[in-house]
Order: C-alpha cells, then sequence, then structure tokens
C-alpha cells in the first residue's frame, strides 16, 4: 500500500526516507515542490498529487511535510489517517516532532517505521505496543544506558497485548499511586456577526484521560447529562454496545494519556439548548477619509456562571492600508505588527465580579491609514481566543467513574476546561453587503 | 566469486557520492543523519578519508563487540535514512543476521529489507538463518523471521516463502498467522504464478477462528483474488459480527470488501420501490424522524423485502460511524452509500461532519466527497449547513469544497441564509475566493428561480467594486445568467453597458462587449454608440477585448449595416494593421464574410445566420460532478483518473444470491481450531464458537450481536482475571445442569444482555440444542408454581421477625460502604483533598461546599425514609412462607418433615440460612423416640436441631436449623436417626435462590452509590414485554409483593417519588454480598426493565429469572 515515506522539512530538503518496498527515487519529490512551489501557503497544497507512475498522499503539520508514495488504489483517507499516526507515535516518542528531533532519533524513527508498517500495510501503531518493542528514549534509558553499557532500544518479549483483543493495554502494569484523571476539554467554534448575533456555534469536546492504574481495570464512566452526546467518537478501547445501549462509556483503558472520546455538538443543539458564549466584545472601527480611524474594543464576561475569563487574547488582522495603530488598553497589553498587519491585544484576566463591569478592560485609539489608498472595504475580524477554567460550556459532567477487576481504590479526578481554539472564535466587524432592491 | 567483485564494484562507485554521512556518523550516537544535504560535488575532495570511514564501519561490524556492531548499525541505518547508497556494507552486514542482540538483528532485518533485492545473491546467504529462525520457540522471533523473508523480495526464494507460509498457516500462534497472511500479498506480488496456491491459503485464514487473523486474511484477499468472492460467502456472517472488534487499518480493507460483496449479492435495496417512493420522498422534510422511517419501512416491505445478511450488515456497521479513525468513518459512509437504502443513508451525516474537525488533508477529501453525495442526496446534509460555512483560516481547497457544498444544498427555504453568508464571503481577502464565492452565487441564481433576480442585482452591484477580480467574475457570471434568460433582463443589459467606462479588467470588458453584440437589438441605440466608444481605445485594448470590438462590429454591421457601415470599416481597417496575428486573422476573416460577398458567396449569403446563431447557454455546475465516476473516496475519486488496481463497484445483481449460501455447516472439523493453543484452555470459548453454528436462521443475528461484543471481554476474562473468577465459574459449571432450564430463555428475551457470564450460559451448546422445546414447558411450569405461592403466602405475616429485621437494618445505615464517587455523590468520603492538584480544584471545589448541604439532607432523608418505612410495613411482612416436604412419612417410617423460610436470621451464626422445620408424628398412636441430627459429610455447614427426645403420635415439633449455603442454591443435606437408627434416605434441603438473600436496608442515595460500584460485568438486565392491561395493575404494592415473594430483600423507599422505578435492596446470606434490584416501567413501550446489580452474578441471573416470572404474573 505505502510504498515509500518522504520527510520533507519546511526549507524543502527531503531529511529522510523510508521504503517498504522497492525503493523509488528521492526525484519523485520534485512533483510535490512543484505542486508545493504554485501554492502560496504552505496549507494549500493538494493532500493528493498525480504524478505519471505514482501517488503522492501528503500531510502537512509541525512545518514538515510527510510525503507518502502510492503507485496503487488505496484510500487517501487511509493513508492520510496513518500519516498523522506516524506523527502522534513520533510526538509521543520524542516530546515534539520537529526536524532536530526526528534527526537525533533517527534509529529511533527508523524502527518505528519497521514497526509499524509491514511492506506498506499497519502493524503495530498503538502507543502501548509499541513502547514494548521499542524503548522511548529518555532520561532514565539514558543513564541505565550508561551505567550498565547495555546498549539497546528493543524489548525482547513479543508485547502480550498484541495477541489479545486489548491490543491497546501492555500486561502487568503496577503503580504504587494508582490514579486515573479525566480533563474534559470543550472547544468554543462561533462566529459572531456585527450585530452580536451568533451566526454559528459548535462544541469540539474531548476528554484526555491520564491513567495510572495498576493491573487490568474496567472503567466504567457515566454522565450526568449524556443526552448531550449525539455525535461522538471513542478510542477502540470504549464498548460500542454498551455505549449504544445505555450511554456509559465502558472500557479498559489504555496505560497513560489517550483521548477516550471526542464529541461535537452542532450548532442546532447548541441554539436549542441555548449555550451562551461566555464573552462579549463591543466594537466600533471606523475608516475615515483623510488616513485616520477610530478603534475601539470593550471586551465584558457574559453568563460565565461565576468562573473567571482567563488568558483572554483578542487578535485583529488589519487591512492593508493600516500603516500604524496607536492604542491604549486599560488593561493588558496590545501590539501591532505592522509588517503582517497583525494587531494582538493581551488581556489576560476578566473577573466575572458584577461590580468589575464599570471597568470592563478596553482599547481605543486611533488607526493610521496610509494616503492616497482607497479605505479598506471590509472592516477586520475579531480572532478571539480565552479559557475558562472548572467548567464545561455544554454542561456536560461527569457523573462518576466506576472500577472493576481490580481490587485497590483509585484516586480519580475529573477537570474542566472551556477554551478556544486558535481562529475559532471570531467576530465579524465587517458591513454585511446588502441586495439593492 | 562473482558477488564479491560486485560488492567491491559498488564500494568504489558508491565511496564517489555517499560521503558525508560519517563525518556526522562518527560524532556518536547523536549523529545528524541529514545535517549536510551536501552533494556529491563537495565530498569528491575527501575521497579518500571516505572509503576509509566505510572501512571503520566494516571494522566495526567485524569486531566481536556488540556496543560496535550496534554502533556500526546505527550509522549504517543513519545512511539509509537519509537516503545514501549503503550498498557496498552489504557482507559485512548480513554476517551479522545471527547475532544474538536483538536490536543489531533488527536492525539487519532493516538493512536486508532496503537491500536485498539488489543483492540477491548475498541475500541468500542469509536464509538458512531465517529458515532456522522460523522454528523457533519464541513467536516474536518466528513472525519477524516470516516478515522479513517475505519482505527481501529475492525471486529465487518464492518457493521457500511458499513453504514458510504454509507452515505458519498452522502456526499455533495467531500472531504468527497474521504475520503469515500479510506475507500473502508480498509473495503474489513477487510472483503472481503462485495465485492458485495462495488462494488455498487465504480461505483457510478467512476462515480461521481467531479475528486478529480474519483481518489480515481479508487484506490478501483483496490483494490477491479480489474477484473469488466465493470465499467470502462462508465467512460473511462472522466477519459482519466481529467486525468491531477488528483493528482500525484492516476495518477499513473488510468495510470495502464487504460493501463490494453486498453489491454482488444482494438486490438494489432502491430500485424495487422506486414507483412507490417518488411519491413518498416528494414532500419529504429534511428533518427526518424515526417513526417516520419506521412508517416508511412497513410500506416498502410490501415490495421489497430486504434480505437478512443484507440487515446484518448494516446494522453491524452502523457503529463503526463512531471510530476515531476517519478512515474507517468513511468507509462506513462508503459502505451505506452504496449499499443502503436511501432512507437510512443519513445516519452517516452526523459522523462525516464531525471529521471536518480532523487535519486539514482529512478535511479536504472529506469535503469532496461530501459534495459528491449531496448532489445526489441533498436531504442528508441539509441539516447541517452551518457546518459548511467558511472561516479565514481554511485552506484554500477546503474553502472551495465548502462553497460548493453550500451551493448545492441550497434551495429554496434556506437560500436567504446561503445568500448572506455568501455575500460575507466576497469580501474576504483572498480574491480567488471571493471570486469563487461570486461563480457560487451565479450557480445559486440559475438553480432557484427565486433569487435569480435579486442575485442579479446584487452582482451587478458588485461590478462597481473597486476589486478587479470581483468586478470582472461578477460580470462574467451576470453574461452566463443572462444568456440563460434574456428576455427578462434587458434593463440589467442597459445598465452593464453603462458600465463599460468604468471597467477595465479586459475579461470583463470583453464579456460586456460580447453582451452587447449578442443582444444589440435590445439596445439598439446604445450599441453604435458603445462600438464608436471602442473605435477609438481600440489600440490600447488587450487581445480579448479587441476580438469581441470586432465580434461586435461585425453583428452590429449585419443588424444594421446602414449606420455603422463606416465605423465597422474603420475598426477593421485599424485591425488589419495590429501586431497580434490572432486579431488580424479574425479580422481577415470577418470581412470576407461580410464585405467580400463575391469572394465566397455561400458563406455570406447566411451571414447573418452564422453570426447571431442562438448559442446555448451555459451550464454553471460544480466542480464535482463529473468524479463520481469512481467509487467515492478512493484515490481515483479524489484524483479523478483510474489509478491502477482501482475496480468499479459491481451493479447490484437483478437476482439476489440465495442466502443459504452463507450458513455453516454444523461442525466442520478444524485444524487449525484444533492446533491453536488458546483453544483448549478455555473450554468456554471452544463452546461458543461451536455454538455459532447451531443457530437457526432467527435468532443468529441477535445471538452474534451478542458475541460481536463480548468476545473480546470473554477472552480477557478467562485470561487476565483468571484468579478472581475461577470460583464464579466454577459454580457456574456445577449450576449449568440444574438451572439449564432457567438460563435457557436468555438469549430470546435478553438479546441486549452485555454481561458476559450471561453470555457464556447462554452460549453453552447444550442449552441452545434445547431450546426450542424447553423453553416453553419452563415457563407454563413456573407460572404454575406461582400461581400457588400466591395463594399460600398472602394470608401469613411474621409480624415479629420483620420488626427485628428493620430494627437492624436502620442501625446500618451509616455504615454503608464508602466509596468515591466523582461528584454530586457522597462528598464527604473524599479526603485525599491535599493530594489534589490545583487543576482539579474545579472537582474538590464542589467537594468542600457541598459537603454540608450534603451532610443535612443526608439526615432528612433519613427521617424521610423512617417515616416511609411504617408506611411500607404492611406489604413487607407479605412474608412468602410455603412449606416444603424434605422427608416423606413413607420413608422416615411414620415421621414426617417439612422446612419453610421464616426469613428471620438465623441467631446462632449470621451467615446461615434460618430454615424452620416442623416433624410430625403420622402415626396415629406411635411416639417416635429421640430423633437425632447427624452431621453428613458432604461438607456444607449446617447447626443441627436439638435432640427431640420423644414426639407422640399426631403431634408436631418446630425446631429450627441453619444451613450457611455459602451462596449456592445446592441443596444441603443431612442425616436423622430415630432410635438410635439412621434413616435409610437423607435429608436434603433444596435451597431457593431467593432464600440466600437477606433483607438490607439503603436509602435511595446509598442504593445509588453501592449502584456504581457494581456496573460492568456486575450488572445483568432483562427486559420483559408485558400487554397495556397488565402494565396497568403494576404498583408499588403489587411489585412488591411479587418482588418479595420471590427472594428475601427489601424496598428502597422512593425519594423522587418516581413511579416507574421500584428499587429493592438485599445481600447474600453467607457472604452478604449486595444484590440489587432495579425495576423500571417503561409504560409508553409495555415494556418493564429489571436491572441486577451484584458481585454474585451467578445468583443475580436466576433471581433475575424468578423475578421475571413472578411479575409477568401480575394481572
Amino acid at each position: 500500500m505505502i510504498h515509500s515515506l518522504f520527510i520533507i522539512n519546511g526549507a524543502g530538503d527531503v531529511f529522510m526516507e523510508k521504503h517498504w518496498k522497492t525503493v523509488v527515487g528521492k526525484s519523485i519529490c520534485d512533483y510535490f515542490f512543484e505542486a508545493q512551489s504554485k501554492c502560496a501557503n504552505s496549507e494549500d497544497v493538494p493532500p493528493v498529487i498525480a504524478t505519471p507512475h505514482h501517488y503522492l498522499v501528503n500531510i502537512f503539520r509541525n512545518n514538515l511535510y510527510f510525503v507518502a508514495v502510492l503507485t496503487n488504489e488505496v484510500a487517501p483517507l487511509f493513508v492520510i489517517e496513518f500519516l498523522h499516526r506516524i506523527m502522534d507515535v513520533f510526538e509521543y516518542y520524542f516530546g515534539e516532532c520537529t526536524e532536530t528531533s526526528l534527526k537525533d532519533n533517527y534509529v529511533v524513527v527508523y524502527e518505528l517505521l519497521d514497526e509499524m508498517l509491514d511492506s506498506g500495510l499497519p502493524l503495530a501503531t498503538e502507543t502501548n505496543i509499541l513502547e514494548e518493542l521499542i524503548k522511548r528514549p529518555n532520561i532514565i534509558l539514558k543513564m541505565t544506558k550508561l551505567i550498565t553499557g547495555d546498549d539497546t532500544n528493543f524489548g525482547n518479549t513479543l508485547p502480550s497485548s498484541q495477541l489479545s483483543n486489548i491490543p491497546w493495554r501492555r500486561m502487568g502494569i503496577r503503580y504504587t499511586n494508582n490514579e486515573a484523571y479525566f480533563d474534559l476539554i470543550e472547544e468554543i467554534d462561533a462566529i459572531i456577526d456585527r450585530n452580536g448575533v451568533t451566526v454559528m456555534c459548535e462544541i469540539q469536546g474531548y476528554i484526555d484521560c491520564c491513567i495510572k492504574l495498576s493491573g487490568n481495570p474496567d472503567l466504567t464512566l457515566s454522565f450526568v447529562n449524556p443526552r448531550l452526546l449525539d455525535d461522538v467518537s471513542f478510542h477502540p478501547c470504549v464498548r460500542l454496545k454498551k455505549w449504544e445501549s445505555e450511554r456509559v462509556l465502558s472500557f479498559i483503558p489504555p496505560d497513560g494519556n489517550f483521548r477516550l472520546i471526542s464529541y461535537h455538538i452542532g450548532s442546532q443543539k447548541c441554539q436549542s439548548d441555548a449555550i451562551s458564549i461566555p464573552i462579549y466584545v463591543k466594537h466600533n472601527i471606523q475608516f475615515r477619509e483623510g488616513s485616520s480611524g477610530r478603534f475601539e474594543l470593550t471586551v465584558g464576561p457574559k453568563q460565565t456562571m461565576g468562573k473567571t475569563l482567563e488568558a483572554v487574547v483578542i487578535e485583529c488582522s488589519m487591512p492593508k492600508s493600516v500603516l500604524n495603530c496607536t492604542l491604549t488598553p486599560t488593561q493588558g497589553k496590545c501590539t501591532f505588527d505592522p509588517v503582517k498587519k497583525i494587531l494582538v491585544w493581551d488581556i489576560g484576566k476578566i473577573e466575572s465580579k458584577t461590580q468589575a463591569a464599570a471597568r470592563l478592560p478596553s482599547l481605543r485609539g486611533n488607526i493610521v491609514l496610509s494616503t492616497g489608498q482607497p479605505l479598506p472595504e471590509s472592516n477586520p475580524v475579531l480572532n478571539v481566543r480565552f479559557t475558562l477554567n472548572q467548567i464545561a460550556i455544554s454542561g456536560i459532567r461527569v457523573q462518576r467513574v466506576d472500577m472493576h477487576g481490580e481490587k485497590y481504590k483509585p484516586f480519580k479526578g475529573v477537570k474542566y476546561i472551556t477554551t478556544v481554539k486558535n481562529g475559532r472564535f471570531q467576530i465579524q466587524t465587517k458591513q454585511n453587503f446588502s441586495i439593492p432592491d | 566469486m562473482s558477488s564479491a567483485e560486485r560488492s567491491l564494484s559498488m564500494s568504489s562507485s558508491m565511496s564517489m557520492q555517499g560521503a558525508s554521512g560519517f563525518s556526522s556518523g562518527a560524532s556518536g550516537g547523536g549523529a545528524n543523519p541529514a545535517d549536510e544535504n551536501a552533494e556529491p560535488a563537495s565530498t569528491l575532495s575527501i575521497f579518500a578519508l571516505d572509503y576509509k570511514k566505510h572501512e571503520d564501519i566494516k571494522h566495526m561490524l567485524d569486531s566481536n563487540k556488540d556496543n560496535l556492531k550496534l554502533e556500526a548499525m546505527r550509522r549504517v541505518i543513519g545512511m539509509i535514512a537519509k537516503g545514501k547508497d549503503a550498498a557496498d556494507l552489504f557482507p559485512a552486514v548480513v554476517k551479522n543476521v545471527v547475532s544474538k542482540n536483538m536490536e543489531i538483528k533488527k536492525l539487519v532485518y532493516v538493512y536486508l529489507m532496503r537491500y536485498a533485492e539488489e543483492q540477491q545473491d548475498l541475500a541468500l546467504l542469509s536464509i538458512a538463518t531465517f529458515q532456522r529462525a522460523l522454528k523457533d520457540p519464541n513467536q516474536l522471533i518466528r513472525a519477524s523471521a516470516l516478515r522479513v523473508l517475505s519482505s527481501i523480495r529475492v525471486p529465487s526464494i518464492v518457493t521457500i516463502m511458499m513453504l514458510a507460509i504454509r507452515e505458519a498457516v498452522h502456526d499455533m500462534s495467531p500472531y504468527v498467522r497474521k504475520t503469515a497472511a500479510n506475507a500473502i500479498a508480498k509473495l503474489y506480488a513477487l510472483d503472481p504464478e503462485l495465485k492458485e496456491e495462495l488462494i488455498a491459503v487465504i480461505a483457510k485464514l478467512l476462515a480461521d477462528k481467531t479475528i486478529l487473523v480474519n483481518g489480515s486474511a481479508v487484506q490478501a484477499f483483496e490483494q490477491v483474488c479480489p474477484e473469488r468472492i466465493d470465499l467470502i460467502h462462508k465467512n460473511y456472517r462472522r466477519l459482519c459480527n466481529l467486525l468491531v472488534d477488528i483493528d482500525e487499518w484492516s476495518q477499513v480493507t473488510v468495510l470495502n470488501m464487504l460493501t463490494r460483496y453486498a453489491r454482488t449479492q444482494f438486490v438494489d435495496p432502491n430500485k424495487t420501490v422506486e414507483g412507490d417512493k417518488n411519491n413518498f420522498y416528494g414532500d419529504e422534510n429534511n428533518s427526518k424522524e424515526k417513526s417516520e422511517n419506521d412508517g416508511e419501512d412497513s410500506l416498502e416491505k410490501r415490495t421489497y423485502v430486504m434480505d437478512s445478511d443484507h440487515r446484518l450488515l448494516l446494522r453491524c456497521t452502523k457503529p463503526l460511524l463512531q471510530s476515531r479513525n476517519s478512515a474507517v468513518v468513511m468507509a462506513v459512509a462508503q459502505l451505506y452509500h452504496y449499499v443502503a437504502p436511501r432512507s437510512e443513508i443519513h445516519v452517516i451525516a452526523n459522523a462525516l461532519i464531525r471529521l471536518l474537525r480532523h487535519h486539514r488533508e482529512i478535511q479536504t477529501i472529506v469535503l469532496k466527497c461530501i459534495a459528491s453525495m449531496a448532489e445526489k442526496n441533498k436531504d442528508i446534509f441539509g441539516p447541517f449547513l452551518k457546518a459548511f460555512y467558511v472561516r479565514s483560516s481554511d485552506s484554500s481547497h477546503v474553502k472551495r469544497y465548502k462553497l460548493e457544498i453550500l451551493t448545492t444544498l441550497a434551495c429554496a427555504t434556506n437560500i436567504s441564509t446561503v445568500l448572506r453568508e455568501l455575500q460575507t464571503y466576497v469580501l474576504s481577502p483572498d480574491k480567488e475566493f471571493a471570486a469563487q464565492t461570486i461563480h457560487a452565487i451565479g450557480r445559486c441564481a440559475s438553480t432557484i428561480p427565486e433569487v435569480t433576480e435579486a442575485c442579479l442585482n446584487g452582482l451587478v452591484g458588485y461590478m462597481s467594486k473597486k476589486d478587479e477580480t470581483i468586478v470582472a467574475e461578477s460580470v462574467v457570471v451576470v453574461k452566463k445568467l443572462l444568456q440563460i434568460n434574456p428576455v427578462q433582463y434587458g434593463d440589467i443589459i442597459k445598465h452593464i453597458v453603462r458600465k463599460v467606462d468604468k471597467i477595465t479588467v479586459p475579461a470583463a470588458r470583453a464579456s460586456i462587449l460580447w453582451l452587447i453584440g449578442e443582444y444589440s437589438e435590445r439596445i439598439s441605440k446604445l450599441a453604435p454608440d458603445v462600438l464608436r466608444k471602442m473605435a477609438k481605445t481600440f489600440p490600447d485594448e488587450e487581445a480579448i477585448v479587441k476580438h469581441q470590438i470586432l465580434n461586435l462590429a461585425a453583428k452590429l454591421y449585419v443588424m444594421n449595416a446602414k449606420q455603422t457601415h463606416l465605423l465597422v470599416q474603420y475598426v477593421f481597417n485599424l485591425a488589419k494593421y495590429d501586431t497580434n496575428y490572432d486579431t488580424r486573422d479574425k479580422a481577415r476573416l470577418l470581412r470576407a464574410l461580410l464585405f467580400q460577398a463575391d469572394k465566397c458567396p455561400a458563406l455570406s449569403k447566411h451571414a447573418k445566420k452564422i453570426l447571431l446563431a442562438s448559442k446555448p447557454a451555459p451550464l454553471l455546475e460544480s466542480i464535482v460532478r463529473n468524479h463520481d465516476q469512481y467509487t467515492l473516496g478512493t484515490l481515483s475519486y479524489v484524483i479523478g483518473q483510474a489509478v491502477p488496481g482501482y475496480t468499479d463497484l459491481p451493479d447490484y445483481p437483478l437476482e439476489p444470491s440465495d442466502s443459504s449460501i452463507r450458513n455453516v455447516e454444523v461442525i466442520r472439523p478444524s485444524l487449525s481450531q484444533d492446533e491453536s493453543p488458546r483453544k483448549p484452555s478455555s473450554g468456554g470459548k471452544k463452546k461458543s464458537t461451536t455454538s455459532e453454528k447451531f443457530y437457526s436462521d432467527e435468532e443468529e443475528n441477535d445471538e452474534n450481536e451478542g458475541t460481536s461484543t463480548e468476545g473480546p471481554d470473554d477472552e480477557e476474562e478467562e485470561d487476565e482475571d483468571g484468579d478472581e473468577d475461577e470460583d464464579d465459574e466454577n459454580e457456574e459449571e456445577e449450576e449449568n445442569e440444574d438451572d439449564e432450564d432457567e438460563d435457557d430463555e436468555k438469549p430470546t428475551k435478553n438479546i441486549h444482555q452485555t454481561n458476559e457470564y450471561e453470555q457464556l450460559d447462554a452460549r453453552s451448546p447444550t442449552i441452545i440444542e434445547n431450546q426450542p422445546e424447553s423453553h416453553e414447558s419452563t415457563e407454563g411450569e413456573d407460572t404454575e408454581s406461582d400461581d400457588e405461592v400466591t395463594s399460600a403466602s398472602e394470608d401469613t405475616t411474621d409480624d415479629d421477625a420483620d420488626e427485628k429485621t428493620i430494627e437492624k437494618h436502620t442501625l446500618s445505615f451509616n455504615k454503608s460502604p464508602s466509596n468515591i464517587a466523582i461528584s454530586g455523590f457522597s462528598m464527604a468520603t473524599i479526603t485525599e483533598k491535599s493530594i489534589a492538584e490545583d487543576d482539579l480544584e474545579a472537582f474538590l471545589g464542589i467537594t468542600t461546599t457541598s459537603t454540608g448541604a450534603q451532610q443535612s439532607t443526608t439526615k432528612a432523608s433519613v427521617r424521610d425514609d423512617l417515616q416511609n418505612l411504617e408506611s411500607l410495613s404492611t406489604p413487607s411482612t407479605l412474608t412468602y412462607i410455603r412449606q416444603y416436604e424434605c422427608l416423606n412419612r413413607m420413608t422416615g417410617q411414620g415421621l414426617q418433615i417439612q422446612y419453610r423460610f421464616p426469613r428471620t436470621p438465623f441467631q446462632r451464626a449470621t451467615n446461615m440460612v434460618h430454615i424452620e422445620l416442623t416433624f410430625t408424628n403420622t402415626t396415629p398412636n406411635n411416639d417416635i423416640r429421640s430423633i437425632k441430627f447427624i452431621k453428613s459429610k458432604s461438607g456444607v455447614n449446617i447447626q443441627g436441631f436439638n435432640d427431640i427426645d420423644q414426639l407422640p403420635g399426631g403431634a408436631s415439633i418446630i425446631t429450627s436449623i441453619g444451613i450457611d449455603f455459602n451462596d449456592t442454591t445446592q441443596s444441603a443435606s443431612f442425616d436423622i436417626s430415630i432410635d438410635g437408627r439412621q434413616l435409610a434416605t437423607s435429608v436434603s434441603i433444596p435451597c431457593h435462590v431467593g432464600e440466600l438473600f437477606q433483607p438490607k436496608f439503603l436509602n435511595e442515595k446509598d442504593f445509588n452509590q453501592n449502584l456504581g460500584s457494581l456496573r460492568g460485568m456486575h450488572e445483568i438486565t432483562g427486559t420483559l414485554n408485558v400487554n397495556e392491561t397488565q402494565i396497568s395493575k403494576f404498583n408499588f404494592t403489587t411489585i412488591q409483593t411479587k418482588v418479595v415473594q420471590c427472594a428475601n430483600v427489601s424496598s428502597v423507599p422512593s425519594s423522587s417519588g418516581d413511579s416507574t422505578i421500584y428499587r429493592f435492596s438485599g445481600q447474600t446470606v453467607s457472604s452478604k454480598a449486595l444484590v440489587l434490584i432495579a425495576i423500571q416501567l417503561n409504560i409508553s413501550q409495555s415494556t418493564i426493565n429489571l436491572t441486577l446489580n451484584s458481585d454474585r452474578i451467578i445468583l443475580a441471573t436466576m433471581l433475575l429469572k424468578e423475578i421475571q416470572q413472578a411479575i409477568s404474573t401480575i394481572s
């Protein structure tokens, strides 16, 4: 299936290659570079490129391109998903997946690639199994290598889980402190038009777990209000039938960190359930003839249920004709990059107390426009980021987590965070185009 | 030796270019494999040095220290990783294939896979090592040897590979068999001649009992012989059922294969009902309700009944829509798109939309597929319109496809929102995207007549924008729209004509001129004037505009020769001397047509017809329109051209294949099964696999459904939880025979039961064989006996005993087991506050604040509960007191012994069940003397009765004994001696399951809290269907009476006043294991759901049975 893999850095150097079948020359990448050169943005490279005899499927992540070479019909999503999985494994092994980390660990990289694919077919992709086959480079390992002189990355036995039907968990795990942590993270994804009306609001949620439990625990996690979750995807460990019949998550967890479930609450549901956006921004942006303009922003909390908005940042990419901004914030720091025309206002915390309403953080000042150029036709879009701790905006709550199959009593903890992924919360300030009658 | 020479020549040629690898390689383990991309030119200077360094590696490889070898191998791998040639090291590396060090071995394997193909002769040297490794006792080594052997692509070892694969197929280890399945495709690629032999192997692996192997076997099948669909028949149902357990990558392959299979075996679910459906779907809304679907289904049934196997496929694949793997979700979507009836396709929409949150590349491909699907089936994506709103951060492909989908989904009802959204895109800084948006607006206008005019006006408005791309695109789109319906929009044409001076973009100007020429009769006064202006600026125009000026001139001349004659001549003369030859050619052609009638009379006669022929209106169509000639989601589909290995999905056959071909024969001796190491050890498993062959058509689906989820659990239970569960399993086996008739109902009634133990029971072959007959008979019997019970119990009460129990349980209130619940429940027990990190404060914060309130509510609820108790005491004293005979007066020589369960705690030992024995002397006047209790040797712990010295004729004496049944329903037996003589038959007291419990008083909160720790495999559920008249009879009293009849449990007062759920709690007498019973009435569906939670799962199973029986008698 996957014939070869080339890893290319941001500068366009092929710094690593791996072939699972007959070697394909590096020159195949020229087709990729050709396609890349046609795109203004590195994200715009088409994911599938056809060449006369081969087909290139590429992903771009962490400023690296992974280019897989195919010769036969394979579902492109299969390849893309797999390339991302490789990237995930590298990130797990080396902490980050960058050119330097890959070069530093090229032997491990090669060993991993060899285990993950067998002549182009995926073999072992679970980090738990791989870790049993190939040790993760870390300080402890380096130390033992130094001391014992036993310089090997390999385990000597077949990972037992490979054989069982729970390939994601290895055997014989022991911890002195048995702990299970669940981070319930929700990302708001919203577009608000200039009148403050929510055009679209969706929530993307995850439960990321860090499970350190001995033996073979069987966990059951139930929600207070599972009916909110109708669009979910699971880690393979979750028993799907159990979810369908009882709406509880029953699973034997992998060891360590993993994403148990990700869910999506669509716009219809968000609106019908009246999920409120916890922040509002008042804006007044004017460009006037005569090379100047006014810029005013006020930010305030809205129905945060007593929680504090944290790490609030507003980003605004100004029209090209803006030369400079002289803005004074009442709170936080404001910077303007005159080259990229990006205004960043780092506000920090906004208390939700009512008496604070009088002095909400605001930003005021003038904009200098370059003379001679026409006024910008569209007003800028504000990208807002913030974090709200201790609460999941959709109202999802974990009711309880139970453990069977083991005798000890683990410590269990849940944490809720609501946040915004960069660029996913947009407030439009532009004027709506209206159809003349 | 030729190979030696060859390697030598390689090494010299190699050193020319491969150079720099070692400058860094030598610097140590952390060598950067790619910091030099320096190419050959620079390396010539260090030619000698480089050569030496190769020597260096060779030396290291030859040394006898593993460390050095390993270091050398790592450097070699570094070279390979960079794409540098390391072929000259082949002999030195290959020697190390025998190394004992795992990592060296692995690295040598990596090297071999890379270079063996190039150095086949030398590679043969390593084969012997692999052959030896294939016999290694360690399965990991066997598997990896097979992997490498099959990956080195040396044609001369084809026969060895074939042998190795054949052998590995029979290997004990499923992992090795899986590897063998993977090797098949590799061997086939090397030597297609072996196809027939390989097919035989594939057939064997497809039938393998381990799901691990099947996934890979299907992959091999797809690579080698996708046309041999007949191999699938026998495995089809199993593959469907076990699909969720296959690893995610194989799932994709299996799903694709099943899609193809369904297209060849089943008939088109949409075709046969086409006639009906049209009326049906005509007025159907986007939002389909479930009930609506059901209605449709029933109607469809008149004409078309879906094959049960077809249905099975759809049902088994649906849960996979929740996979985290986008390829799996896409494969299911594909399957539904091609195989499911139209009314069911909508289930995939949600899952596909979810994929839009994944990585950019995934988004691009999914959107493209959605675009194609939406084209065919607007309805399913209609409700998700907003998911396709474009963000400024999307990549250009994503934007384009989203726009495409928005346009496709636009219809009269949502067009206003779509257009408003599109308008904001027009202002996007991405000009290319803005232009695409305008094109999209044009498409909306052409497809939805209601908005055509508004769109046209809007587009005309865009013409006055400053941005040239927007203006140009608007003009072009307007031109196309006008062409579709020119009659109506004369005004707009005039408006556009007035713009001609202001618009500078050549394409737009050209479009306007074309419009004027085309519709000059509508603007007969303006047109010549425009030509006049154009004639002025002619020399400065772009070629494309000049051509249109010429066209305009020609058309005007044809229409209105008198007024424009001179002007046209002038323009033609200008064109004659133009620098562009195209322009000159065009002018010459037109001139000949118009002015030189004598030269080509035939043509110029028709000049008017030629120039003013009616032009077909352009179709504003989707960018993905023609891509769906290929199967959705395939590589061919994405790039729009056929890729090697692509095959079209076949069309549905007219006649479905006979479904009996998919039946599996009764017992087929299977070698692999017997040899498998896991099977013999786990008896249960073996049973379960064979039992699948017993089912009759009706039941197999349900049963398999259970199997598919439980498959893995069973195994892990057996593998890992062995210690813990062994007891239970043993018990269960003992029980099996006794309770056969009780358990056999499960597979039919409790389809959705998910408890492992139950499934084991249900699948034991004896039971299944018996099923049809025994099922009915038991039910009858039980009902009868229950009726008796009711009548017997109603009148007797035991107030005394009951009060005691209540007292006891109220005391035990606060001792309920502490349990850490996450939130909301029993926060008082959390003391680990200090352990928690800051981050977890969310959870702890609630804890601390709520504790106080919690406690007060606890108190309140205790009070409530106590009050409730009084009201409850009446029904709960309806104790079920039935006497049974355990010693017949004939065998007892006149002595009759009856027993009953008074349901009070046994005073002398709390872990014993209290049994009251009534000794009756049935002889009229003989006294029976000295009745003594003799403990039996059976090991059951019994507290006997005190000796009875004398029992006069006709009299009876009541005495009590205690029996520790040890939480099983095995009967306890003891002997009795009368007057020094031991009776021939021993007295045996069977225990009824309900009597093994004693009430355990809980309030609702405690109940829920305990419930939490008994979920999962400690939970069994059952459903009971009742008719409507019956369900109206259900209330607290009736249910409680029945439950209390069955078992010695107490009811849990409901604090919420919910009248649809009744809870009972108890504990086993001997081990005090909690059992929780919840009975939920589902009035709307006339069903009753019973849930039992207990870690004594066998008892719970039996109890569930009894309660079900009892409740079903309420009427």
